[in-house]
């Protein structure tokens, strides 16, 4: 079983249980980047696997799906660690799905303790506007 | 110099207090540690071959004397009273223990200072020009552009797990001290026809276990277009960059593998892509931060201390003729302090002598100070007529050694001594050199030569650029010393050639001496730098002193 993390904390129900099995698109982090326009079309739920949260290609893939002008629901899901609560949601992730065993290493604390994703966030800062 | 605003200190707080929470979780384990690794790296904390290692970013290389004493605070509470400069222009301490590491964060930020993507897979402390806002030659201070970079890469969301580590240095002058071309991004600002400020963009170069010199990828970025663009690049080299071989993932691979312009076209797309999320508010803390860079108040004085002691104090006359360099402003000079006094591990210093530093500094240097990557330290702005009782100081402190750039001025890496990473030893070997050039009394004949030491192929002491390069390596168990020739760190950057098989560590010195001896006398004239004669005669009569007649056995073996 996994576990959904928002800003909330752990997610007693899926926010997307209502989204079509047709609309929903699950990316390898090794995607290549240029067909990623075509293989969004028609999605509403796009999950970004984390195999290892040492890799970061994740984070370059969910800033530029937004970037391209997707703006359905976006999840990383795999080995994300609570430390990277705030990069995950700062580069346009909604939430994080993770699965029991690392849910009970770091629990909801740990995650809560990340959850003002938006303080001290240097790219809002140079931007001007949220990244 | 810049000042942290209310955010810097606040992020920098933040951080500290995430640091200390998640060595808590290590230890509790909510963290393995194989993820709380690149927690503790990206936080500035090694493990090393003997203990942890903090490696403090020194931004720019830039540092005041409030900041320096606190350093030598540090070693003196939490290690073992002294500190090394390095290559990168930062400070690291050898011997912290884990528990205390926490406090000492907390220490840095007291004096605006952090350890933050000083190590792991990051966006690495950024450099510049050690003589920024002094040289007589620059065309712009690159600080305040490096300081724009350090807060764009600080916590950057998207730039925390990248194949490898990534290095950015700013230069502002056309004669590069800041070895741009041997950086993953170096920036040269330049100005285009219409004279509007900008960048040469070079990309991919390294050195490492396979050297490469940067290309340039745009020859004018406009000021305005730094942040996207930079962001552009990291952004498809994360993507692009190999994970499978941590030895091919560096941009200097994927720019190779992949070749320029496909590179650059991947670039620009991107740039087009996300330049838009940027407002411009950038431009305009950069305009700020271009305030906190206004030069000091120079004074108009008599220089004729300096001249008194330079007419009738040899010692003072040997150490200004190798240890000042031209500053802009009239009357001043940059003066470096020798961090390699013969025999001495290179860019070492006692918290004493860092007390001394910062002493001077805030007395006679307008409370600046610079690490060099050359491991020096550089007083940038000092009025030749205090320069008498500067050199005084330092000459108690065993600070005033008379060798910027000669050969006892050597790039060494901590090598086996300390890093797990070493195949040999280098503090040794710099020790030596340097020792035996002084018995020789040579030093100062032999002119400028730039020698630079690596421990390891993977080259922290930068011997592909030294005009004499020494590669430590392990074979068979026994420590054996390679030599390069004609490495060049400059705006002319080169790697240097290898002369051939390697020598033993009793054998290294001496081969040294024959190369040194062939320089000697095949120069032209003193005024012919050792790099311009090897550029000359090439490899030939270097390779006849180190070889001889068993040059032909030794191909053959």
């Amino acid at each position: 079983m996994t576990v959904l993390i928002n800003d909330t904390g752990f997610l007693t129900e899926d926010p997307t249980r209502w989204i079509d099995p047709e609309a929903r698109i699950d990316l390898a982090s090794d995607t290549d980047p240029a067909h990623l326009r075509s293989m969004l079309i028609g999605k509403e739920l796009v999950r970004i696997a984390f195999p290892s949260f040492a890799d970061g290609r994740g984070f370059t893939l969910a800033r530029l799906i937004r970037q391209q002008g997707y703006k359905g629901w976006l999840r990383a899901q795999g080995h994300v660690i609570a430390d990277q609560y705030a990069m995950v949601r700062r580069s346009g992730f909604d939430d994080v799905e993770i699965d029991d065993t690392l849910a009970q290493r770091q629990p909801e604390d740990q995650w809560l303790a990340r959850a003002d994703w938006q303080a001290h966030d240097y790219q809002t800062r140079l931007r001007g506007i949220a990244a | 110099m810049y000042r942290y605003t209310d955010f810097d200190a606040a992020f920098v707080a933040e951080r500290n207090a995430q640091f200390r929470a998640q060595v808590e979780r290590r230890i509790d384990g909510s963290l393995t540690e194989d993820e709380f690794k690149p927690l503790r790296l990206m936080n500035g904390l090694y493990l090393q071959l003997h203990a942890y290692m903090l490696r403090v970013a020194v931004p720019y290389g830039t540092l005041n004397s409030t900041q320096m004493r606190q350093l030598a605070y540090i070693a003196d509470t939490w290690d073992k009273g002294y500190g090394h400069f390095t290559t990168r222009q930062n400070i690291q301490f050898n011997w912290p223990k884990l528990r205390d590491v926490p406090d000492m964060l907390d220490a840095l930020a007291e004096v605006q200072m952090h350890a933050i993507q000083t190590s792991g897979n990051t966006i690495r402390n950024v450099t510049a020009d050690h003589f920024a806002g002094a040289a007589a030659d620059e065309i712009a201070d690159p600080r305040p552009v490096a300081e724009l970079i350090r807060q764009w890469s600080t916590d950057h969301p998207e730039f925390q797990f990248l194949p490898r580590k990534f290095k950015i240095a700013v230069t502002g002058s056309p004669n590069d001290r800041a070895v741009t071309k041997a950086h993953d991004i170096g920036l040269r600002m330049v100005r285009n026809d219409a004279g509007d400020p900008g960048f040469e963009v070079i990309v991919g170069g390294g050195l490492g276990r396979t050297p490469m010199i940067g290309k340039v990828v745009r020859d004018f970025l406009p000021e305005a277009d730094l942040l996207p663009y930079l962001e552009a690049v990291v952004s498809v080299w994360n993507l692009l960059g190999r994970r499978d071989n941590k030895y091919k993932s560096r941009i200097k691979i994927t720019v190779h593998e992949h070749g320029l312009d496909d590179i650059r076209a991947r670039v620009e797309e991107r740039f087009a892509l996300l330049k838009p999320a940027f407002t411009g508010v950038d431009q305009q803390l950069l305009a700020s931060m271009k305030a906190d860079f206004a030069p000091p108040a120079f004074t108009d004085r008599d220089t004729g201390p300096f001249d008194l002691a330079y007419a009738n104090d040899p010692l003072f006359r040997s150490w200004a003729d190798t240890n000042l360099s031209a500053h802009r402003a009239p009357g001043y000079a940059i003066a470096q302090i020798s961090l390699k006094a013969h025999g001495a591990t290179p860019g070492d210093a006692t918290s004493d002598q860092m007390r001394l530093m910062a002493d001077l500094a805030e007395r006679y240097g307008h409370d600046e100070l610079r690490v060099s990557h050359e491991q020096n330290i550089v007083l940038p702005h000092v009025h030749k007529a205090d320069l008498p009782a500067i050199h005084a100081a330092l000459k108690d402190a065993g600070l005033a050694t008379a060798n910027i750039g000669k050969i006892s001025d050597i790039i060494a890496c901590p090598g086996m001594d300390y890093c797990a990473l070493a195949t040999a030893r280098s503090i040794p070997i710099a020790q030596e050199i340097a020792t035996r050039f002084d018995q020789l009394k040579l030093e100062h004949e032999i002119g400028d030569l730039k020698i630079k030491i690596s421990g390891c192929i993977n080259a922290c002491g930068h011997h592909h650029v030294g005009h004499i390069g020494i590669l430590g390596l392990d074979r068979a168990g026994v420590e054996n010393y390679q030599i390069t020739l004609g490495g060049d760190h400059t705006e002319t950057a080169a790697i240097g050639q290898r002369t051939g098989p390697g020598f033993a560590a009793d054998e290294i010195v001496p081969a040294i001496e024959r190369i040194v001896d062939t320089y000697l006398s095949e120069r032209t004239s003193a005024e012919e730098r050792f790099i311009d004669t090897f550029a000359r005669v090439g490899m030939t009569p270097f390779k006849t002193a180190l070889y001889g007649e068993a040059d032909k056995r030794a191909k053959a073996a």
